[in-house]
């Protein structure tokens, strides 16, 4: 799935591969197709139509969960954008009380919400990046609770983030990270897209590797209005409550 | 009744006069909501009045396009089509347009009403006005944040169709599934499409937002694709697929960017037309006013002449003469609509100077992400410069860093004058220089035009 302008960390991986002469192959994953942890370093799961997250779901339960759970168990890495992000959980409950079942490869549970929380967002992912600010948009009326499995991706400076109330947003297992930030959220991001693309190298390469630094000035300065213009626009919620 | 209508119109009008003189905006929706407060049954009763009666036209892309060329149709065949602003296409804008264009005595001032109206809007509009035809364009992936969804819209639109009337006539894409499956079980359909296999595109763009089947939800195929999800599908698993139209341009030659030559084939005649307008989307809009000028039992000869007599409206493809150069605006409001703008600007003799303004208000859409949607790819070398402006210059700056465009031909200037001022000294005379920018970036764009008097307000148009 990939639809809302995700393409975006798609293109973003791949450029800041292309530019340090890495080689990059981008595999799309059809209907049917099967997950393989030795031939996978990164995995993108983005967001889409109702519709089509009907009927992803049930492929990815027959096709692809047991791939899937075998390589984030050995720490391949997942970013798991909106749609995906709840997809890899344990359930979501609809307004109607009905539960469907998602992956169960996260402990996080997402429910319906009546309201949707649309707007800038601006997280602070203490835990992996202290310093660091991730920047953003969310749109999604699904409310996200994690559960002891897992830590958020960060802290909401500005916005809703999972689910308005407790201040998280998105979430970590391992190498996958769950969030609501489209934007698309790796190229206002750089330093998380190459956070991602680190530890990919490492688990498939060994720890010795690093990453050459990029001439990031375009990236950072997007950064940068895009929180002043979060600031400026506000929200009628934070985060914390 | 008709004192209190007097007086709505009477209301309304001064409301708009007043509002011209002291500046503000145009005065855009504001004679609709006077008029409403004065009497709630304003429009109903207004429009009623029309002896030629309304005709609604909505979707995603080519709404003001479309209904302008359905009015100039109309005009030749001596039809007095009365329409609303460029976008004013909620409840407020089609009551304005009404207002504004009535007698003191409430008669409205023309024949035959051609409204464009908001996705979301029109089954308001069809339950208050009882269009005598409603013409359905397209549904794209637009505004993320407003609508959620294409699936919203079309479920909205499949309620309203239970209750059309089938003495309403309709008017629908036959190359977008979405759309043609609206028509499915009813009469009183006239169909519209695309058949020149030529200019079909080769591999499958990413923005393609009507991958399943609406009717059983297996996968379309596509055996000739033409713009965004548009094209001859099928669905293999349940049968559902195009069906021949009623009004099919058979031959498609686009030849530069500012003009196109086509074949349009009616129910009784075949027409050789040259369009003043460039590009793909705008062969659509005008076989989708070709059919509504068909259902409405205008003649082939007023469908020709009204479609070349047309010059783009506003921000769509204009070209304005600025110090020996010429601006070219284009309206920019979503992927596929984007898409079809660059690949028709790039069809140009040369590319030059481009000036990109990317706003995030409520109008151009909240969520830039959909900036990433749009295959900026094909730039890469062909432009000279490209000037990034409005409030999200920068995001606008690293898509096309992303896109492969060399960082040194990538300016941000996030005021549109400077923008603009900085492409005009740049360029050479004679040079085009493309201006895309979205929503409220192109009124702006056209206000500091016309306060430089290089063009006419747009609300004079």
């Amino acid at each position: 799935m990939s639809l809302y302008g995700d393409r975006g960390n798609i293109i973003a991986l791949t450029q800041r591969c292309v530019w340090r002469e890495i080689e990059v192959e981008v595999v799309p994953l059809r209907p049917g197709d099967r997950v393989d942890p030795d031939r996978l370093d990164l995995l993108f799961f983005g967001g889409g139509a109702d519709r089509e997250q009907s009927a992803i779901g049930a492929d990815l339960l027959a096709a692809k969960r047991e791939g899937l759970a075998a390589a984030i168990e050995s720490d391949a890495v997942v970013l798991a954008i909106c749609g995906g992000y709840q997809l890899l959980g344990k359930y979501f409950r609809t307004l109607a009380g009905e539960e469907i079942p998602g992956l169960d490869l996260l402990d996080a549970w997402t429910i319906a919400g009546t309201r949707r929380s649309i707007g800038n967002v601006v997280v602070e992912p203490r835990d992996i990046a202290p310093g660091r600010t991730l920047v953003g948009f969310e749109n999604h009326s699904g409310r996200t609770f994690l559960g002891a499995g897992c830590q958020p991706l960060g802290r909401v400076l500005i916005g809703d983030g999972n689910n308005a109330e407790d201040g998280t947003e998105g979430a970590i297992y391992r190498q996958v990270y769950g969030s609501y930030l489209h934007g698309s959220l790796l190229p206002k991001n750089p330093w998380f897209a190459d956070h991602l693309l680190g530890q990919a190298l490492r688990r498939r390469y060994g720890d010795s590797v690093t990453l050459d630094p990029l001439d990031d000035r375009e990236e950072y300065r997007a950064h940068e209005s895009a929180i002043a213009r979060t600031r400026k626009l506000g929200r009628l919620r934070t985060g914390v409550r | 009744m008709s004192v209190r209508l007097t007086a709505a119109v009477a209301a309304g009008q001064a409301a708009a006069a007043l509002s011209r003189r002291f500046g503000v905006g145009g005065g855009t929706v504001i004679a609709g909501h006077v008029a409403q407060r004065v009497y709630p049954n304003a429009l109903q009763a207004l429009t009623a009045r029309l002896p030629q009666g309304s005709v609604l036209l909505s979707g995603t892309n080519g709404k003001t396009t479309t209904s302008r060329l359905v009015a100039t149709i109309a005009s030749v065949a001596g039809w007095r089509p009365l329409h609303n602003r460029a976008g004013a296409n909620l409840m407020s804008g089609v009551t304005t347009a009404v207002v504004e264009q009535a007698s003191v005595r409430g008669q409205p001032r023309g024949t035959l009403g051609v409204f464009e109206v908001d996705e979301a809007t029109l089954p308001i509009a069809v339950e208050r006005l009882h269009p005598r035809l409603v013409v359905l364009t397209n549904l794209f992936r637009d505004q993320l944040d407003r609508y959620g969804e294409v699936e919203f819209v079309a479920d909205l639109w499949r309620r309203m169709l239970q209750t059309l009337p089938e003495t309403t006539a309709l008017v629908l894409n036959a190359d977008d599934p979405l759309i043609a499956a609206l028509g499915r079980g009813r009469a009183n359909v006239t169909y519209f499409g695309v058949a020149d296999r030529s200019v079909a595109v080769e591999r499958e763009p990413h923005a393609l937002d009507a991958r399943l089947c609406t009717e059983c939800g297996g996968e379309y195929q596509y055996d000739a694709l033409f713009y965004g999800h548009l094209g001859h599908f099928r669905c293999p698993a349940c049968g559902f697929r195009r069906v021949r139209p009623g009004v099919e341009v058979t031959s498609v030659s686009l030849d530069t960017d500012r003009g196109s030559s086509i074949c349009l084939q009616t129910p009784t005649e075949t027409l050789t037309i040259q369009l003043r307008l460039p590009g793909l989307y705008n062969v659509y809009n005008a076989a989708a006013a070709a059919a509504c000028a068909v259902a409405l039992g205008l003649s082939g000869a007023a469908i020709r002449q009204g479609l070349e007599r047309f010059e783009a409206a506003f921000g769509r493809l204009e070209r304005i003469p600025v110090e020996g150069r010429e601006l070219m605006l284009a309206l920019v409001k979503n992927p596929v609509g984007f898409n079809e703008v660059l690949r028709t600007m790039l069809a140009g003799e040369r590319s030059g100077q481009l000036v990109i303004i990317i706003n995030d208000l409520f109008a151009d859409g909240t969520d830039v992400s959909w900036l990433w949607d749009v295959d900026f790819e094909l730039l890469r070398e062909r432009v000279t410069s490209v000037v990034c402006s409005g409030l999200r210059a920068d995001d606008m700056a690293v898509r096309l860093k992303y896109a492969q465009v060399p960082v040194r031909r990538i300016v941000v200037e996030p005021h549109p004058r400077r923008a603009i001022d900085r492409a005009l000294h740049a360029s050479e005379h004679g040079e085009t220089i493309h201006v895309l920018a979205t929503y409220t970036a192109m009124l702006e764009t056209r206000k500091l035009l016309r306060r430089t008097g290089y063009v006419r307000g747009f609300w004079e148009d």
